[in-house]
């Protein structure tokens, strides 16, 4: 069972790492876009502080998003999906092994480099914990429900914009209750609410988007 | 060269094609075809360009599902008891399936992983044998297309698949490799394996059983 699992993850680890470049890609966003808001915003740390965990959500959300689209493009593209969809290892596994390979190379250094970019937009420290915890569980969960759309659009020629108008419906509750956890802690309140919402959105989509994602891509294949 | 005979195959199987039809956009590309391979077969698909042979072996490989008919595999139905009929089949497609940012090598193992194969053979005497000596770290971009192919090839050294599905397997590869395939597919269909392939070549194998696929000419 976890042989195909195992094997994908190694492979597609390896495969981020010959193409670092790419990979990075997500992260830069991240980074220069968060950059920019002092510069276009408003230099004053009272102002920043205010907006500081709605634009570090979204900012992360749309790195998130932009990196999904190229979750099973290139494998669709050398023929590797056909190999992995009549190989003998059930197809979720594999599928589960690629957007966890996904998480760790797009959400987990987003989630690593929040905090040094709230301290750049001043967030109050009350904001770092949730806003950590958060992404942590609130990316992952955007990997695994971008994976649906993404594994719907792969045999589309221009599937981005599609892509897109999929999945956003899917990611707001993630952004409302990532966001808000922050806030509230900002504001001085309990956060257990919103982030316990959080890790049931990761449970859920756990459960469901691997099976979703699996018989999306075989509904690719045939087209 | 050849590392065949390594291992027998348990069981004399059979796949049945029972009035495969295809269609594509309401128009019918091929239909009624029926089949039958017995071990030691190799069959070869030939018609022109565009007339369904890569239809017709991606529905042997499951990857696609026929409009109408069905396969069975020692007896039962594909569609019905898929995992079993994935265990036997080996796919070589149209596209290779190959990481361009791999090496063969690389390349080798992950295929290997996913198929569970525990053969003892070590990916640099396969790579070897296949003349990609020296060429085993190199990343695939790096390969000239017929050495790509070869790495593909390579495949067929490790599975223990009784049912090969070949695409054009011998496009971009030269005399030799073309006569080394040859060789492994006459071993294979010697174990009592069987092989589909389509190609326009004249194959140097005897007894190779031919099907021309013809254009259905009804539109649906």
């Amino acid at each position: 069972m976890g042989y195909g699992f195992a094997a994908i993850l190694r492979r597609d680890l390896l495969l981020a790492f010959r193409n670092r470049g790419e990979i990075a890609n997500p992260v830069i966003f991240f980074f220069i876009v968060v950059t920019l808001v002092p510069l276009g915003l408003t230099p004053e740390a009272s102002r920043l502080a205010e907006i500081a965990p709605g634009i570090l959500w979204v900012m992360a959300l749309l790195a998130s998003l932009l990196s999904v689209e190229g979750l099973f493009h290139s494998d669709y593209r050398d023929g590797t999906l056909e190999q992995l969809v009549i190989s003998p290892q059930p197809l979720y596994l594999m599928v589960l092994a690629k957007i966890l390979a996904h998480w760790l190379i797009t959400g987990l250094p987003l989630t690593l480099l929040a905090p040094v970019l709230g301290m750049m937009l001043s967030l109050p420290a009350a904001g770092y914990l949730p806003l950590v915890l958060g992404l942590l569980m609130g990316t992952a969960v955007l990997s695994l429900l971008g994976a649906i759309g993404a594994g719907l659009t792969v045999a589309l020629r221009k599937g981005g914009l599609l892509l897109s108008l999929i999945v956003m419906p899917l990611y707001m509750p993630v952004l409302i209750f990532g966001a808000s956890a922050v806030q509230r802690s900002v504001d001085g309140f309990s956060v257990q609410g919103p982030l316990a919402v959080m890790g049931a959105l990761l449970a859920f989509s756990l459960l469901v988007a691997p099976f979703a994602t699996a018989g999306a891509l075989r509904v690719s294949m045939h087209g | 060269m050849l590392l065949a005979g390594r291992f027998l195959l348990p069981q004399t199987p059979q796949l049945i094609l029972d009035s495969i039809a295809f269609e594509r956009d309401d128009s019918l590309l091929f239909s009624g075809i029926c089949l039958s391979l017995e071990s030691g077969d190799v069959l070869q698909i030939e018609g022109p360009n565009g007339v369904g042979k890569t239809t017709l072996l991606r529905i042997l490989s499951t990857a696609l599902m026929p409009t109408a008919g069905k396969l069975l595999w020692q007896g039962s139905d594909v569609a019905r008891h898929r995992q079993l009929y994935l265990q036997n089949i080996m796919f070589l497609g149209h596209l290779p399936g190959l990481k361009q940012s791999l090496s063969p090598t690389e390349n080798l193992v992950w295929w290997r992983r996913i198929h569970r194969d525990h053969s003892p053979l070590k990916n640099e005497e396969i790579l070897g044998s296949l003349g990609l000596c020296g060429y085993e770290d190199i990343p695939c971009y790096a390969l000239s297309a017929g050495q790509q192919r070869r790495a593909v090839l390579a495949r067929l050294l490790v599975t223990e698949a009784s049912l090969w599905i070949l695409d054009e397997p011998f496009t971009a590869i030269d005399k030799q490799g073309v006569a080394d395939l040859e060789a492994l597919l006459i071993a294979h269909a010697r174990r009592g394996g069987m092989a589909v392939l389509s190609t326009h070549q004249d194959l140097g194998i005897a007894n190779v059983r031919r099907f021309p696929l013809v254009a259905s000419a009804e539109v649906v």
